[in-house]
């Protein structure tokens, strides 16, 4: 029987339900669902298509994590959050896992009692203005009016970026990304600011897209990566490992091509072996299946499959790999030794 | 429920409290206490033990750390490194603004649409009625944000307003409607404006005495004095004639520019091409302050305003090269001139008893002026027109409900249809409209709070959203949202219906 | 006049002329024209600015809609086939959006071979209300009304029938109940029992019943998670479902303020007036943010169900202001009367007072009916996707990035039809009422 939350509810059965506390792991294995928290729509990370089939770079977590441990990458249930609610989700254990482009800080880490287990995208604040405004840095825009986001990291930039820099401004805070939009091309604000992938994914869509320019600045650090509650450490390094797993099979070279061959039997890269699973006991340590980081790859691919698929510079969003490189491309994409 | 019956002769006896009428209520109250202290103890164990288990606890200590974002409309003193509860303070006051302006214009809107839609012209009825009917039935927020991006989208950009743009100020170059807000001439006070005020202050008293006295006379003698042209009168004659007479006086004082590193006889332009920088020292909102900042303006310069509390320390600042130009009124100027200054050809003329600075177009945006920001005015036209369609079905129905009878009594005492409408129809109307429009008023103010649709930062979006989600403090974020909320409905209510008490039918 | 007189004075026409047309100027089409439109200067102005404004907002706004592309598959194929045909910024809108996801405004991610289910669930509650509302229906489907909730429950979310019967079976518990108890033990101990009784039967009976059941004979349909629920059909479901659970909470309340009571009448007046005077925006956030924290810790249910509970219960204040006023209206007469056949407090309102507060009382809580539909639409700051919901995430998919006005007259033309048809159903409800009490 599929769990019906609801009717634990109507039936007022907190303490049928109330176990929850229990290991993460068991519970999302008993239910045959993983509840992931995403963004409620965000070109190329995360929103559902004319099928309501979610697709994106974070989503595309979600489904790793959802294979690793589930065996079906479609066994996930997607909880969209927005930015004031997404927290207390977490927290409150509606969703055992949140991927919705959220900022690794210390206070979210600590205060907050989350644990973030690893970056997923490398991200800073910047700004786009119209070409035929002649700024060519954002130390020129003293005394813009800027159109941000509430609700996320963005504004507090903001402030210290131009408090910083002895400069004024007129903030325009922004509900959504869509409202964002509206208001820049409409000149109601000289600049937007957002994370700079929203940008990209911001510009691309403009009737015009030539009319318009990223400023080179990005004034913040944004290390964008999934999260899961303080606490349950096993759960945390599953979602941490899975993560991991994606980014070392790029590294080595492991695709959704060739995994099923590369898993079949132990090949030349102890490594390669010891990630798939024929070779050590590396599943059992986290609780799961020898081959579950085969699974995880299967799903969506590896790290780079997914960036190209969702956000890469094939797509609409154009986005360049830059500092989500891979280590030995000169990018901060790096994930621990398997062993 | 309470029937009297005889005492019982027997003693108490338990079963009474069941069965005995007497007992009975005060049974079911002690239970249904019981219950409630039950329920009530259980959510807030409930909360404790949640708020342990996330290792939270319960306080209100970050109203006092640092809010560390910004707001554009305040209107008290706020910047990023003010406190949350000065953020929330911000948010409590514009929430406050956006409701009392909402009140009243959609009181206006309501009302005319009401008295139009009850219009023997045919077109205007009908256009009134898709007006009601198409705000009553489509959802608020869908409102908010079409008329926020109508408004965008219909009015021009400040570019537009540079030379080569299809736009321009209005009213001789002092009003500019733009898609980032309205920008008008901001009042300063200036010399001798105590003396206006006090002047206006006098001719409201004025038209008090001149509106009782015009009242008996018609109740003594019928004659029907001009009450309205002789409160306009009151109003604006002898305002106008102080305000010229006080210009005339003092508008004429003259007050030397002093700027540091220039020679004698140099005109501004040419000083501010021989320096890097122009930093003004001016006390903010002071007249000497807006008219250099005007001189400048007219001479098409950029500046930097560095603020001071007073002209001894303007000197001070001039002297240590903080700033190097400044305007000080004579009389301290004799007293001491920063070291190395020299008084420019320019000179300003001390202004009138009050001042208003026009916007000017700037480097991005208009400068100078007051701005109606865009979010404002869109939440505002949205608040009011939405209950205003509420409003007009009231006021329709409240006039309805007069019977026609009284209409017709008033033609035919000969009293003007105008007259009737305000002297026989309304007052009557009024009693069945205002219980509704309370509940309306308070509508709009708990409306209020969708002006994150907009980006308006009220109460909801600073305390209730930015500040909750960067302390993670929800529980008591909330509560304090909520208990604002409860009292300013609570106040405003209590308020009307002391209003309402007062033009109810008095029953003798 | 007499008949002689007539006759004798010939200079009296003795046939009637034949009724002439009035003059050109004052009949048909020009003499209504003047009368509604020209009839004095005042009149003539209004008419102009009103022509004025029409023909301003029509050639700003008609262009744009008459020219609107239907079919493309994306926002740059809209403007691809807009510069083709209309030529280079022509002003057209982009319906196609509207073509490829209509579907989805109207039931979110709900699967889409189950339309039916969602769409009959509207029809058996539209067939459930008629007793309500129709005195002429038989009083017998009442009891349809009384389990059209269960079904319609069913309905939507699917899974084993079970469960909602195990829920039903806690209500007819406390029936038997009240019916045992009353004669025996008095009502107050019975009326404690009979609301006790299920209680405890849900909170430790039901689920494992139910399961058991299940397990015996299985009957169920497809389960459809609450987050696929969207669109349209989560706003009328939220509306619907708290209209319809905070009527008897809002009557239980309006009857508390009017009560002698005083710890009862106070709390009643308390809880109607704290939840009145906060915003339903802020009552959601609490029902996002805070619910889990008065529930028993590792509690966790639905967004979708405490979102209904919170607007349940902020429907219900309102609900007892508009049942208060139904109480107020009924003359002092009926509440004398019922005391005077000795009828108890319980029987007096049941049988005489409530039947007469309610008739009166149904244009309003249709009206609070329609509010509470179109404030739905709040539902998009805490997650869900509403009509308003599903427009920024339609917008956030790659195809349709930067489209804007088109969704938003869709949901507001979908919002006014649904909300206009129901508000001209309560004025006729209040003027049918109104010649019934003449």
């Amino acid at each position: 029987m599929k769990k019906s939350v609801l009717f634990g509810a109507l039936t007022v059965t907190g303490l049928v339900a109330g176990a929850a506390q229990a290991a993460t792991l068991d519970e999302v294995k008993e239910r045959g669902e993983l509840n992931c928290g995403v963004v409620t729509g965000l070109a190329g990370f995360g929103a559902p298509d004319a099928n309501g089939v979610w697709e994106g770079f974070d989503v595309s977590v979600c489904r790793a994590v959802a294979a690793a441990v589930l065996d079906d990458p479609t066994a996930v249930n997607f909880v969209p959050t927005t930015g004031q609610t997404r927290f207390t989700a977490l927290a409150s254990g509606e969703i055992d896992m949140l991927a919705r482009n959220t900022t690794w800080t210390f206070s979210r880490d600590t205060d907050l009692k989350f644990d973030f287990v690893g970056v997923n995208y490398y991200d800073g604040q910047g700004f786009i203005v119209p070409t035929a405004l002649g700024v060519s840095s954002a130390k020129d825009l003293d005394g813009a009016t800027v159109c941000i986001q509430t609700g996320t990291t963005t504004e507090l930039n903001l402030a210290d970026f131009f408090r910083n820099n002895n400069m004024s401004y007129e903030p325009v805070p922004i509900e959504t990304n869509a409202e964002g939009q509206q208001q820049y091309l409409a000149g109601a604000c000289d600049a937007y600011t957002t994370d700079a992938s929203g940008l990209a994914a911001t510009r691309a869509t403009f009737e015009n897209p030539a009319d318009h320019v990223i400023l080179p600045e990005i004034i913040s650090k944004e290390p964008l990566g999934p999260l899961v509650r303080h606490g349950d450490n096993e759960w945390a390094d599953i979602v941490r490992w899975t993560l991991n797993a994606l980014i070392a099979a790029e590294e080595y070279g492991v695709t959704s091509a060739n995994v099923n061959e590369l898993a079949a039997a132990p090949g030349s890269n102890p490594e390669v072996n010891r990630l798939l699973g024929t070779e050590g006991e590396l599943g059992a340590m986290i609780g799961l299946e020898s081959d579950w980081a085969k699974k995880a790859i299967a799903a969506g691919g590896n790290y780079g499959e997914i960036f190209e698929k969702n956000i890469g510079e094939n797509t609409p969003i154009g986005l360049a790999r830059g500092l989500n490189a891979q280590w030995t491309n000169g990018g901060l994409i790096y994930a621990p030794p398997f062993r | 429920m309470t029937t009297t019956s005889e005492p019982p002769k027997a003693g108490f006896h338990p079963s009474q409290l069941i069965y005995d009428t007497r007992y009975r209520s005060l049974t079911i109250q002690v239970i249904a206490f019981i219950a409630l202290m039950l329920g009530l103890s259980w959510l807030v164990s409930n909360t404790v033990a949640n708020l342990q288990a996330l290792g939270k606890d319960f306080d209100f200590g970050f109203l006092g750390q640092r809010a560390g974002y910004d707001i554009n409309q305040r209107l008290v003193e706020y910047d990023s490194t003010s406190s949350h509860a000065r953020a929330a303070l911000v948010g409590i006051l514009n929430t406050l603004l956006v409701a009392v302006l909402g009140c009243a214009l959609a009181t206006v809107i309501g009302v005319l649409a009401g008295v139009l839609r009850l219009s023997k012209n045919w077109l205007i009825a009908k256009l009134m009625a898709v007006y009601v009917e198409g705000f009553r039935n489509i959802p608020l927020l869908l409102w908010i944000l079409l008329i926020f991006a109508l408004m965008t989208e219909a009015t021009p950009q400040p570019r537009d307003f540079r030379e080569g743009g299809d736009a321009a100020m209005i009213l001789g170059d002092t009003v500019a409607i733009t898609n980032r807000g309205v920008f008008i001439p901001a009042p300063f006070w200036g010399a001798g404006a105590g003396i206006l005020l006090a002047v206006l202050l006098l001719s409201l008293v004025a038209i008090f005495f001149w509106r009782r006295y015009a009242h008996r006379t018609q109740e003594q003698t019928g004659r029907i004095l001009p009450i309205g042209w002789g409160t306009l009168g009151l109003l604006l004659v002898p305002v106008t004639v102080a305000f010229l007479a006080l210009s005339l006086t003092s508008g004429r004082q003259v007050q030397p520019v002093l700027a540091t590193g220039a020679s004698e006889g140099m005109t501004l332009a040419d000083y501010a091409g021989s320096q890097q920088a122009i930093n003004a020292c001016t006390v903010p909102f002071s007249t000497e302050s807006l008219n250099l900042r005007r001189l400048m303006r007219a001479n098409d310069l950029r500046f930097n305003l560095v603020p001071v509390a007073d002209g001894a320390e303007a000197i001070a600042a001039a002297e240590a090269g903080r700033c190097n130009i400044l305007s000080l009124p004579a009389s301290t100027i004799a007293a001491s001139v920063p070291a190395g200054a020299v008084a420019l050809s320019d000179t300003i003329t001390r202004g009138n008893p009050v001042e208003f600075e026009r916007p000017i177009l700037g480097g991005f945006n208009f400068e100078g002026g007051l701005q109606l920001r865009n979010s404002l005015i869109a939440l505002w036209l949205a608040l009011s027109l939405y209950t205003g369609a509420f409003i007009a079905e009231n006021v329709r129905g409240g006039i309805l409900s007069v019977s026609k009878g009284q209409t017709e009594a008033a033609f035919a005492l000969g009293i003007k249809p105008s007259r009737t409408m305000r002297l026989v129809i309304l007052p009557q109307a009024l009693r069945v409209i205002i219980p509704p429009m309370i509940s309306q008023y308070l509508n709009l103010t708990k409306n209020s709070s969708l002006a994150i649709a907009v980006g308006y930062m009220d109460v909801r979006s600073t305390l209730g959203g930015i500040t909750i989600n960067q302390t993670g403090k929800e529980l008591e974020g909330m509560l304090l949202l909520g208990l604002f909320y409860l009292v300013t409905s609570l106040v405003i209510s209590g308020a009307m219906n002391v209003y309402n008490s007062s033009v109810k039918l008095k029953e003798r | 006049m007499s008949d002689t007189h007539s006759q004798t004075v010939s200079y009296v026409r003795e046939t009637m002329l034949p009724q002439a047309e009035p003059p050109v100027s004052n009949r048909g089409a020009i003499l209504w024209l003047r009368e509604n439109l020209f009839s004095g200067w005042f009149n003539i102005v209004l008419t102009l600015v009103s022509l004025y404004v029409i023909y301003w907002a029509l050639a700003h706004t008609l262009p744009w809609v008459v020219s609107g592309i239907w079919n493309a598959g994306s926002l740059s194929e809209c403007r691809e086939i807009r510069d083709a045909t209309l030529g280079e910024g022509a002003s057209a809108a982009c319906w196609a959006v509207l073509v490829d996801r209509w579907q989805q405004l109207m039931f979110g991610f709900y699967p889409s071979e189950l339309y039916w289910r969602p769409v009959l669930a509207l029809v058996i509650f539209l067939a459930a209300i008629a007793p309500v509302l129709f005195a002429q229906v038989p009083r017998g489907a009442l009891w349809f009304t009384a389990v059209s909730p269960f079904v319609m429950f069913w309905l939507l979310w699917g899974g084993s029938a079970w469960f909602p019967v195990a829920v039903a079976l806690g209500f007819v518990l406390g029936w038997a109940a009240w019916r045992a108890l009353a004669p025996m033990a008095g009502t107050l101990v019975a009326a404690i029992v009979s609301a006790a009784l299920p209680i405890v039967y849900w909170f430790y009976t039901a689920g494992p019943l139910a399961r058991e059941l299940e397990q015996v004979v299985g009957i169920g349909i497809e389960y459809v998670p609450s987050q696929d629920f969207g669109g349209f059909m989560l706003s009328f479901i939220i509306g619907i479902a708290a209209i319809i659970l905070s009527l008897p909470l809002g009557i239980l309340l309006a009857l508390g303020r009017q009560s002698d009571l005083f710890i009862i009448n106070k709390v009643s007046v308390g809880f109607i007036e704290i939840i009145r005077g906060v915003p339903l925006i802020v009552w959601l956030f609490t029902a996002s943010l805070l619910l889990n924290y008065f529930l028993p810790p590792g509690t966790n249910f639905d967004l979708m169900l405490r979102v209904i509970i919170m607007v349940t219960l902020f429907a219900a204040a309102y609900i007892a202001e508009v049942v208060r006023g139904g109480l107020a209206a009924l003359p002092k007469g009926q509440y004398e009367g019922a005391d005077s056949l000795g009828l108890s407090y319980w029987q007096s309102m049941r049988l005489i007072i409530l039947p007469q507060a309610l008739k009166i009382s149904i244009p309003g809580i249709v009206n609070t009916f329609i509010g509470l539909f179109k404030d739905t639409t709040l539902v998009v700051f805490i997650g869900l996707f509403d009509p308003i919901g599903l427009s920024n995430a339609i917008r956030a998919t790659t195809e349709w990035n930067g489209i804007y006005w088109e969704l938003f007259v869709f949901i507001g033309l979908l919002f006014f039809i649904c909300c206009f048809s129901m508000s001209r159903y309560s004025l006729y409800l209040e003027k049918k009422l109104q010649r019934g009490h003449k």
